[in-house]
């Protein structure tokens, strides 16, 4: 089947979950809340005094600080072989010739695999295609010779060390047929309006385009955002091994358990014979998933007959995982006299390849931030000849923000009004295309909070009013918002042991987030136990669920799998308990677990623990798995995290350079778990929203179709000079409807950082800049 | 000879394209020094050699003969951290932990910089025998080792926690 046809396969099953989906929608809609998950809030919401909410250190820490982490590439297989990778250097044709002679006699050299003699491989299944498919790209992987973008692998050298591998690497000579190639927006390989999750990336309430004409204020503006790159400080990389039919997979990933099922689609096995372990993994950001590395790397395994680590360069990374995709969008607003807004448009267009999962789906900010009588939203995206784009951090909501809050800041400077009072002017009282609900929305409090704490009273209205010897300074806010997500699949296991002492099993992942240590303060206060009696291991493709580290919900999915492996563990206890216990004849919502056992809720003196249970009934140990429910609250409610981003610049009167001197963070984002570890991941999302505003961008050849910038000189992000001091605060209000009363955390910070940024710039020079990042040759 | 790594003299690689941070993670298996680019614009690989900070990945191993090399693991160890990696955790200087190592000996040797009173970008006076202990100077010093997770706030306060108090003294004299 032609690429072509199965493309159209795949649009009729979208279009068709499509409508299914919208069915179930309504029905979700309309249903009482009760019936909900998050109808009846998480009882842990009323708990005040436990390890919620205690900045607790992370218990990876004293590993990490002494390097004594195991990351993929780090683990030692005895016989391994090491793999370097040969790229492609067309964006379009087919491989006419490849001469591996020399590099298979080079010293040291295992072998070498090309489309010619790799092991026949199914195509790899599309992250979203289903409810486990991992792959980045869904193009067949050394399979033939054509070339499908410029950087694809075209060769694997297998060698006993990395320095002989690389060195044959360099010995391959390959001679292309070059097409024609789609490597630029204006020659794309067709336009359409782009899909996300199977629906359309587009939206319309009223005739945005009349309201607009009519509209007494307005603004028309196009924004332009590059494309970004991750640039997690660790490449990607695994180190592999095959026992038999099965294979064991040490790797980077935010995504075990679908890595484990989408490797054992390729490559005609079992899900249960691949195992998938990634304890550590050293920033994802959206880029560890299932690229053609790990791949490449089992497939030449398997040929050799030996263990491969397979440790991608920097240049190999920019090669074969995608990024964000570069952005135009077109941001119009009109306003009445009040300033409140009678039409949003945000329209744009962002290129694609056919093999890659979605386009950059700008609009997801606009859909529910402000209340207007008409809205068009749509993405059209482009299909081109590249690497395959993906996801980075809050997808969408990061150069869509751009956009948006930048242009109601151009907005609000034409009414002459200041623009936190235009925004609370529009704030909507229920999601103003869904119609539904809020679960709980403070963008006011994030605001009036975050104004007070920054002295925004002290900012000029006027652009360039403040200067200081060669410095203008100004001030600038953005709204922040990302979606509150929670993923199908979620599952955890509890395990008692004879003293009290618990374990949680599950499938997530620690990439920086503080996975175990927040899971583990919420786990113990759930268990009614101490800190020091939980543990929390994860990490691993056998362990229960299938959790993405993905769209800021992994907390939120674990949280409520082990909320419900809770349950079933009262259960199993009470059980277990029997007549002679003072729990005797109770029910399990008649019971709390407290003080390392369970007590009866109303009459506390009825109290057993857990390992006085365990030890009457002769059990070594106790173990109970509960499953997630669908995550129907999303339909049901319009849930997401907020914030107020607050910005100081000071722009170079002279040079035009930009520096960011204070920054502070308001956030809405429901109750959160550890002040500590959560702080830093607002704080790490604000910095990479620096980069975006001020440096980052990847520069892509658009005659070749190559990423030119490849590497960490050329690309740049922020460094310790360019980061300040960042203040964030937070309102700490439960959202009712989450487990935890916890919304995500981890991609907001990115979101509204760049208008924060630009506004600012405005405000102190008096320059308005559309083309991201803002560069000091835009303000010469 | 060979090269000192923490303490036990190591044999020099036979094959002399082996750097530095390949001889200490792939043949000695001390896979604390990270690899984050391979072409010194990281700094994720950094170690001590003779108390100096060096981007290891951009040194051939056949060089250091002779001389003493300092990686994360023998800076401290698990039952006795040194200072500056229990102020790591308190000050929650790291979130993946990959950058980590490096940022921690790349301060160690830097603060020795500071005490020898070697200028930087930001030192207003370069004469001066003592430069004064400032967080632009700690910024400065450090932005060679970069960190995608952003915890930049929490490694200056780590290390003006750990080294603050002493440079100020010095720079008091």
């Amino acid at each position: 089947m032609s690429g072509e046809g199965k493309g159209i396969v795949d649009k009729g099953k979208e279009a068709v979950q499509g409508v299914a989906q919208t069915v179930m929608k309504k029905a979700v809609e309309l249903a009482p809340d009760s019936l909900m998950p998050g109808g009846r809030p998480d009882p842990l919401i009323r708990r005040q005094h436990g390890h919620i909410g205690k900045p607790v250190s992370r218990v990876d820490g004293p590993r990490k600080v002494r390097g004594a982490a195991p990351f993929a590439a780090e683990v030692a297989l005895d016989g391994m072989a090491y793999a370097s990778l040969a790229y492609s250097t067309i964006a379009k044709g087919r491989i006419a010739a490849i001469d591996t002679a020399a590099a298979e006699a080079a010293p040291g050299v295992v072998l070498v695999m090309t489309h010619r003699n790799a092991p026949r491989l199914n195509p790899p299944p599309r992250f979203l295609s289903g409810d486990k498919a991992a792959a980045g790209d869904d193009s067949p992987i050394m399979q033939d010779d054509r070339v499908r973008w410029n950087g694809e692998p075209v060769a694997l050298v297998l060698a006993e060390t990395q320095e002989q591998a690389d060195h044959a690497r360099s010995l391959i000579r390959i001679t292309y047929e070059e097409e024609p190639a789609a490597t630029t927006v204006a020659t794309a390989d067709g336009c359409e309006v782009g899909t996300f999750m199977g629906e359309p990336l587009r939206a319309v309430v009223g005739d945005a385009d009349a309201a607009l004409a009519a509209a007494p204020h307005k603004v028309e503006v196009v924004y332009r955002t590059p494309g970004h790159n991750h640039n997690a400080i660790e490449p990607h990389a695994a180190t592999l091994a095959w026992r038999g039919d099965e294979l064991f997979v040490h790797d980077a990933t935010q995504a075990v358990a679908h890595t484990a099922w989408s490797m054992a689609q390729i490559f005609g096995l079992e899900e249960s014979q691949v195992h998938v372990s990634s304890p550590f993994v050293g920033g994802g950001f959206g880029a560890k998933g299932l690229w053609q590395h790990q791949v490449l790397a089992a497939a030449a395994a398997r040929l050799a007959g030996r263990p491969v680590r397979i440790a991608l360069s920097r240049e190999g990374v920019y090669r074969i995982v995608g990024g964000r995709s570069p952005t135009e969008q077109r941001v119009a607003l009109g306003a009445d006299a009040d300033g409140r807004l009678t039409a949003i448009i945000h329209r744009g267009v962002t290129p694609k390849t056919r093999h890659s999962p979605m386009p950059e789906p700008f609009i997801l900010p606009t859909q529910s931030a402000y209340a207007s009588e008409t809205i068009a939203l749509e993405v059209k995206t482009c299909y081109l000849d590249m690497v395959a784009n993906t996801f980075m951090r809050a997808p969408g909501e990061a150069v869509g923000t751009v956009a948006l809050e930048c242009a109601m800041d151009e907005l609000a400077e034409q009414l002459g009004m200041d623009p936190i009072e235009l925004r609370i002017r529009n704030e909507p009282e229920k999601d103003p295309i869904s119609g539904r609900p809020f679960s709980s929305r403070n963008i006011v409090a994030a605001y009036r909070a975050g104004a007070e704490r920054f002295g925004w009273d002290r900012r000029s209205p006027t652009p360039r009013a403040r200067r200081e010897g060669e410095w203008l300074v100004g001030m600038g806010c953005a709204t922040a918002t990302y979606p509150y997500h929670r993923m199908p699949g979620g599952a955890a296991r509890i395990t008692l042991d004879a003293q009290g002492r618990a374990r949680v099993d599950v499938a997530a992942h620690e990439m920086g987030m503080g996975t175990a240590t927040a899971q583990a303060q919420v786990a113990a206060d759930r268990l009614g136990l101490p800190l020091e009696a939980v543990t929390v291991r994860y990490g691993d493709s056998s362990l229960p669920g299938v959790i993405l580290a993905g769209g800021s919900q992994q907390t939120a999915s674990v949280g409520l799998s082990v909320m419900m492996a809770h349950q079933e563990l009262v259960a199993e206890l009470l059980k277990l308990a029997g007549n002679d216990s003072p729990l005797a004849g109770l029910s399990a919502n008649e019971v709390e677990s407290a003080d390392g056992g369970l007590r009866k809720l109303d009459e506390p003196g009825h109290f057993e623990s857990y390992a006085s249970i365990l030890g009457r009934a002769g059990r070594g140990e106790l173990a109970a798995e509960g499953s997630a429910p669908m995550p129907l609250e999303t339909m049901h409610w319009s849930m997401h995290s907020h914030g107020a981003m607050f910005c100081e610049v000071r722009v170079n009167a002279v040079t035009g350079e930009t520096r960011v001197s204070r920054f502070l963070g308001s956030f809405d984002c429901g109750r959160i778990l550890n002040p500590k570890t959560a702080a830093s991941q607002f704080r790490g999302g604000i910095i990479m929203g620096l980069g975006l505003a001020l440096m980052e961008e990847t520069q892509f050849d658009e005659r070749k179709g190559r990423i030119m910038n490849r590497n960490l000189a050329d690309y740049h992000v922020p460094v310790h000079m360019d980061v300040p001091e960042i203040d964030v605060i937070w309102t700490d209000i439960p959202d009712p409807r989450a487990p935890m009363g916890a919304r995500g955390i981890g991609e907001i910070g990115i979101t509204g950082t760049g208008a924060a940024v630009a506004n600012a710039i405005h405000n102190a020079t008096g320059r308005r800049v559309r083309d991201f990042p803002i560069t000091l040759d835009q303000l010469l | 000879m060979g090269i000192i790594v923490n303490g036990t003299d190591v044999a020099l690689p036979d094959d002399p394209r082996v750097s530095l941070l390949d001889l200490l993670r792939e043949r000695l298996r001390l896979s604390g020094t990270k690899k984050g680019c391979d072409q010194g614009a990281c700094g994720a690989c950094t170690v001590l050699v003779d108390g100096q900070r060096i981007l290891s990945c951009l040194a051939l191993a056949v060089q250091y003969e002779g001389r003493s090399v300092t990686t994360i693991e023998g800076l401290g160890d698990e039952g006795a951290l040194h200072p500056l990696q229990q102020a790591f955790i308190e000050h929650d200087g790291f979130q993946c932990g990959y950058c980590t190592p490096g940022q921690i000996c790349s301060a160690v040797g830097m603060i020795e910089e500071l005490r020898r009173g070697v200028p930087s970008h930001v030192t207003a006076d370069l004469a001066a025998t003592a430069i004064p202990h400032s967080r632009d100077e700690l910024r400065e010093r450090m932005s060679g080792n970069l960190c995608r997770c952003g915890a930049h706030n929490g490694i200056m306060d780590a290390i003006a926690e750990t080294y603050g108090a002493e440079t100020h003294a010095e720079a008091a004299e």
